[in-house]
């Protein structure tokens, strides 16, 4: 067999593809509900992180540097096979979201951080003066402005987690790699393999090319 | 007696350095007050004070309108009553200049839109930009951003106005329009605190001058008596450096 029936096997490949299909709307799924999982908890932790009580933001700096010193896989495996014995089974779709957006929050918390620190001081003197409140000026002059800084960092973060969704298939979760090694296994040939790869480049070049544009951009617009 | 703006025994550190070492002030409804004296005098840091954007010392006190500038639903009183003007103008660069000045409005006070908007364009041409409503604050000049200001503040139809050195920051060809705007609310009843190095403007316009120097109130009186013929020796030092140069 040459190179292209064993790699790029059209014929396999038109049989595999409806469970590459498959596993790729669950990989998106899962994509999706980690990213806006994380953002949810990111956003909470760096309001706690900047402007609770001291004990409340130790408590989230703890959580912050834990969880991104832990792999993920590792994560998902405690997630997956260690907390049944305290009685809590979940799903690998839940489990795999739950680490997943473990993980994205913490990251994301550190990127809003960042974001808010960059606004200047003044911004939040001229709303104190004018009698908003810290939730309005929150609302209404800061995070309107740190949302611009953060857009390219989030979107690094977000093709970081759909990467990482690959990793659910080691708790036997039908994502796109798991349905690609399966297909390979059924037609004993590499072709899905090769499909899954193309199909996860096929998504996240296009993000990580719209990245470098818009760091491009900012760059450029600061001077 | 006590003023509509009283502050007493004004104390602030930071850290061991003692910036305000004792401030006793009245401020009548409807004054007009320069404040004067050479940097790192603590002259902005009290008019900074007044609606507690600094924190201060515990056994000091500052009343607006009769509230205590206090943390907490008494602050919030107070801010809404006192507007302030920036020496950096601190607009809001994602809002464009008539949504500056609706912000507070319709936040603070909750003005309805239609309302709010009317008013944001009466104020803007009261300042002279009613033309540039529409824009975002970095499209204009210097001069106009701090007009802009000026209208965000009187949104709120405050009973005092502090100004923390309004026009330091600008060309000198656009103080004057700046100024002009100053001039024409001193007299409409709203009490100005105004840190400033314009001398002639501080003649014209003051009620009284206030000449501040490490922390302290060193001479307080009419402009005639505290710019034509100052009594401490560090007022006149200070006089004659900034008229000479």
């Amino acid at each position: 067999m040459g190179i292209v029936e064993t790699f790029l096997n059209a014929e396999v490949f038109v049989r595999t593809w409806p469970l590459l299909v498959k596993g790729l709307w669950v990989t998106l799924q899962l994509g999706a509900s980690s990213i806006l999982a994380g953002l949810a908890l990111g956003l909470g932790l760096s309001m706690v992180r900047l402007y609770a009580l001291w004990p409340l933001r130790l408590l989230a700096r703890i959580y912050i540097d834990v969880f991104r010193s832990i792999p993920v896989l590792v994560l998902l495996i405690v997630v997956y096979y260690a907390l049944p014995f305290v009685g809590l089974r979940l799903s690998p779709f839940v489990s795999a979201m739950t680490a997943l957006s473990l993980v994205s929050g913490a990251y994301t918390a550190e990127i809003f951080r960042a974001g808010i620190e960059a606004i200047p001081r003044g911004q939040f003197e001229a709303s104190a003066a004018l009698g908003l409140t810290a939730r309005q000026t929150m609302i209404d002059v800061i995070l309107p402005q740190a949302i611009r800084v953060v857009i390219p960092p989030l979107t690094n973060n977000s093709i970081n987690v759909v990467k990482d969704t690959a990793l659910a298939s080691v708790v036997a979760m039908p994502d796109l790699l798991k349905q690609a090694t399966q297909a390979q296994a059924l037609a004993a040939n590499p072709t899905p393999l090769i499909g899954a790869a193309l199909i996860y480049l096929a998504f996240l070049w296009p993000l990580v090319a719209l990245v470098s544009r818009m760091e491009r951009r900012f760059g450029a617009r600061r001077r | 007696m006590s003023g509509f703006v009283s502050i007493r025994n004004l104390r602030k550190f930071y850290g061991d350095f003692e910036v305000l070492k004792g401030i006793d002030l009245e401020i009548e409804k409807g004054e007009v007050v320069c404040v004067i004296g050479p940097s790192g005098s603590g002259k902005s840091t009290l008019i900074r004070c007044i609606n507690r954007l600094e924190e201060f010392s515990d056994d000091s006190a500052i009343l607006v309108d009769g509230i205590h500038v206090t943390p907490g639903r008494s602050l919030a009183r107070v801010r809404a009553e006192v507007g302030m003007v920036f020496q950096s103008f601190n607009l809001f660069p994602h809002l464009t200049v008539r949504e500056n000045v609706m912000l507070a409005p319709r936040r603070v006070r909750r003005t309805p839109r239609a309302a709010a908007r009317a008013q944001a364009d009466r104020l803007l041409a009261r300042v002279g930009i009613a033309e540039q409503a529409d824009k975002y604050p970095e499209l204009l000049s210097g001069g106009q951003q701090q007009r802009v200001a000026i209208a965000r503040a009187l949104a709120m139809e405050p009973q005092v106005l502090l100004f923390d050195e309004p026009t330091s920051a600008l060309d000198p060809e656009m103080v004057g329009e700046v100024l002009d705007v100053m001039r024409a609310l001193a007299g409409t009843g709203v009490t100005m605190v105004i840190v400033t190095h314009e001398m002639g403007f501080a003649s014209q316009v003051a009620d009284r001058v206030i000449f501040m120097d490490g922390g302290r109130v060193l001479e307080v009186g009419p402009p005639d008596q505290v710019l034509g013929a100052p009594q401490e020796p560090r007022t006149r030092n200070f006089l004659s450096a900034v008229l000479n140069h």
